[in-house]
């Protein structure tokens, strides 16, 4: 791709403003931030922006038709749900959960995994042996099903369900960190701090975290992505978000018995779902393009 | 290849033994199985004679070696739920999981790989972008939501397959598909990247500068560098499918282990899932173990 602001060119930009030149001419980018900032919008201002309260139960109207079915109307554009509660205030409050609990999942995760891969491969040798076998230990494990039986045993609170699912995702951020950090060790400006008397510490936190930052950051968006899709599958199988919380992947479950003649009960959440979970990877990739556009394939 | 067998064969041993552990605790620790074997009723004495007598009175090191020992003998327990033998419970259920995974996994290696050479053939051009979007949208689409989409369209409306079961190959159709579609993209990715990387590579301009054709170039020497990771991939898909398909087998209620594993973790049933556990993460330490001798075979390089 053609990019006008290359560092020749602009020999007074700092890599940051490089950076955000480059973010501003990468289409992907900005279509994936977009979109991710439409669902984070959702999510934040969903009591002004929900007709209903996701909650409300209206049994006088079960099952109201969409907007664009035979009796249906504007009231409920989506319709309502078997117990009458409006579809589309549920839809809307749903983007809370999905991202909530993907965002701390894959953070929690990005701190575990990241930690594990920096202490290996700055350190190599035997911790770096402890943490392969670590590492190959977790690959090694059926996740889905641990996390299943996790969540039957321990229950799905908010936060059991953020650690649950933190126990899947951090694998990958700490062989990504680890094979950076091998190949950092090494270089001058560690060499530098180490020959200056920085502690250990210090050239873990303020010399190597920093230069792995970005590559962490594409591994979150990705993480994320898959937790959300994850959570929704766990909820999906009723190990998940209970109800009556309005979890994407719960609404699938309760609308799957009535697909026949209301589809739109499993397709709109799915949609929902497929949306946000594309922008986030869509971003990423763009991320991973700007952040490193010499990596770029 | 063998050498690289025996080279890796302590760490499997390691990861296999922790695996079992891990396995162990995570199902003991996390409920009560006195009270799950005695019923809700049994007063303490029932308890103890209960512990007494499947020798969960002694302490847990000591119950995990029997639990071990057992184990190697092919000994799984007995389920809680239905008195079975859990050896047999997974054998007859793990047929069609089996037969799930592998055929989905040739599906997705045999679009997939093909679509990584063409994206890698064509760099940043419309067939390369159009490829990622279906990269994307394979690695994004929730597949339990899929396949009910499928189920109401192909199973419902247009009534060409059944809705549910895995009585015949039809029913295996609509499953195949969604697990397919959801473990492709990495072939995608994988392969495109590994055919870019050989094609820059020095062998590949020497092996062009003899006019070798180019589409000789890609299927015999691109490819061949790019099969590597992608044997590797495979062993890892295979493993994770055979844990993972629990999904899917909800969906199109398919009798297999994944199903199995639902329903003992719905019902408390701990020796089942620690066995499924088990049996699949040392299934899959196996299968990595035999994609590296694989791949010591095809490139002579690994065997070092």
């Amino acid at each position: 791709m053609a990019n006008p602001s290359d560092r020749a060119g602009n020999p007074t930009l700092s890599p940051r403003q490089l950076m955000v030149m480059r973010a501003v001419g990468h289409r992907g980018f900005i279509i994936g931030a977009f979109v991710t900032a439409l669902y984070v919008f959702m999510a934040v201002a969903a009591p002004l922006i929900a007709p209903f309260d996701p909650l409300d139960q209206n049994l006088l109207a079960k099952l109201a038709p969409p907007v664009w079915q035979d009796g249906g109307s504007w009231q409920h554009p989506l319709g309502t749900d078997s117990v009458g509660r409006d579809y589309l205030s549920r839809l809307i409050f749903g983007a809370r959960i999905s991202i909530m609990i993907g965002f701390f999942a894959a953070l929690v995760s990005a701190i575990v995994g990241t930690s594990i891969g920096l202490l290996g491969g700055y350190f190599g040798g035997r911790v770096d042996a402890v943490v392969m076998y670590i590492v190959n230990v977790k690959l090694a494990m059926p996740g889905l099903l641990v996390a299943l039986a996790l969540v039957s045993a321990f229950g799905s609170s908010f936060v059991t369900l953020v650690i649950i699912l933190s126990l899947l995702f951090w694998d990958r951020y700490a062989i990504v960190v680890r094979t950076l950090s091998q190949q950092f060790r090494n270089q001058d400006f560690v060499l530098a701090a180490r020959a200056a008397g920085a502690s250990t510490a210090r050239i873990l936190f303020r010399e190597l975290l920093p230069n792995l930052m970005n590559a962490v950051i594409v591994v979150l968006t990705l993480e994320m992505a898959l937790a959300i899709v994850i959570e929704a599958a766990l909820s999906f199988l009723g190990l998940g978000v209970r109800p009556p919380n309005p979890s994407w992947g719960l609404m699938i479950s309760e609308g799957r018995q009535y697909m026949f003649f209301r589809p739109h009960l499993v397709i709109a959440p799915g949609v929902a779902i497929l949306g946000l979970v594309i922008a986030i990877n869509v971003l990423g990739d763009g991320f991973r393009d700007i952040a490193a556009p010499e990596d770029r394939r | 290849m063998i050498r690289v067998i025996l080279r890796r064969i302590p760490m499997a041993l390691l990861v296999a033994l922790t695996v079992s552990i891990l396995g162990f605790a995570l199902l003991r620790l996390s409920g009560d199985l006195v009270r799950e074997l005695a019923g809700d009723t049994a007063g303490p004495e029932q308890l103890a004679e209960v512990a007494r007598a499947y020798g969960l009175d002694k302490p847990l090191p000591i119950q995990y070696l029997n639990w071990l020992w057992d184990l190697l003998r092919g000994d799984f327990g007995t389920s809680l739920f239905t008195g079975e033998a859990v050896s047999s419970l997974i054998a007859t259920r793990a047929g069609p999981t089996i037969i799930l995974a592998l055929a989905s996994l040739v599906v997705a290696v045999a679009i997939g790989v093909p679509l990584g050479v063409l994206a890698a053939a064509n760099p940043n051009t419309f067939t390369d972008r159009l490829i990622a979007v279906v990269a994307v949208f394979g690695q994004a689409v929730p597949n339990f939501w899929f396949g009910l989409v499928m189920l109401v369209i192909f199973a419902v409306k247009l009534k060409w397959l059944p809705v549910a079961g895995d009585d015949t190959a039809a029913h295996f159709v609509l499953p195949v598909i969604t697990l397919a579609l959801s473990i492709m993209p990495q072939f995608v990715r994988v392969t495109r990247s590994g055919v870019l990387d050989a094609m820059g590579a020095d062998y590949i301009r020497t092996a062009r500068s003899k006019g070798i054709p180019t589409r000789r170039l890609y299927m015999r020497h691109a490819l061949r560098n790019a099969i590597l990771p992608v044997v590797s991939l495979s062993a890892v898909t295979l493993g994770f499918l055979l844990g993972g398909s629990v999904i899917v087998e909800s969906v199109f209620s398919i009798n297999g282990l994944g199903l199995l594993a639902y329903s003992s973790i719905l019902s408390n049933d701990f020796p089942v899932v620690q066995a499924i556990v088990v049996i699949v993460s040392i299934v899959y330490v196996f299968l990595t173990l035999l994609s590296d001798a694989v791949n010591a075979w095809i490139d002579p390089r690994l065997r070092g």
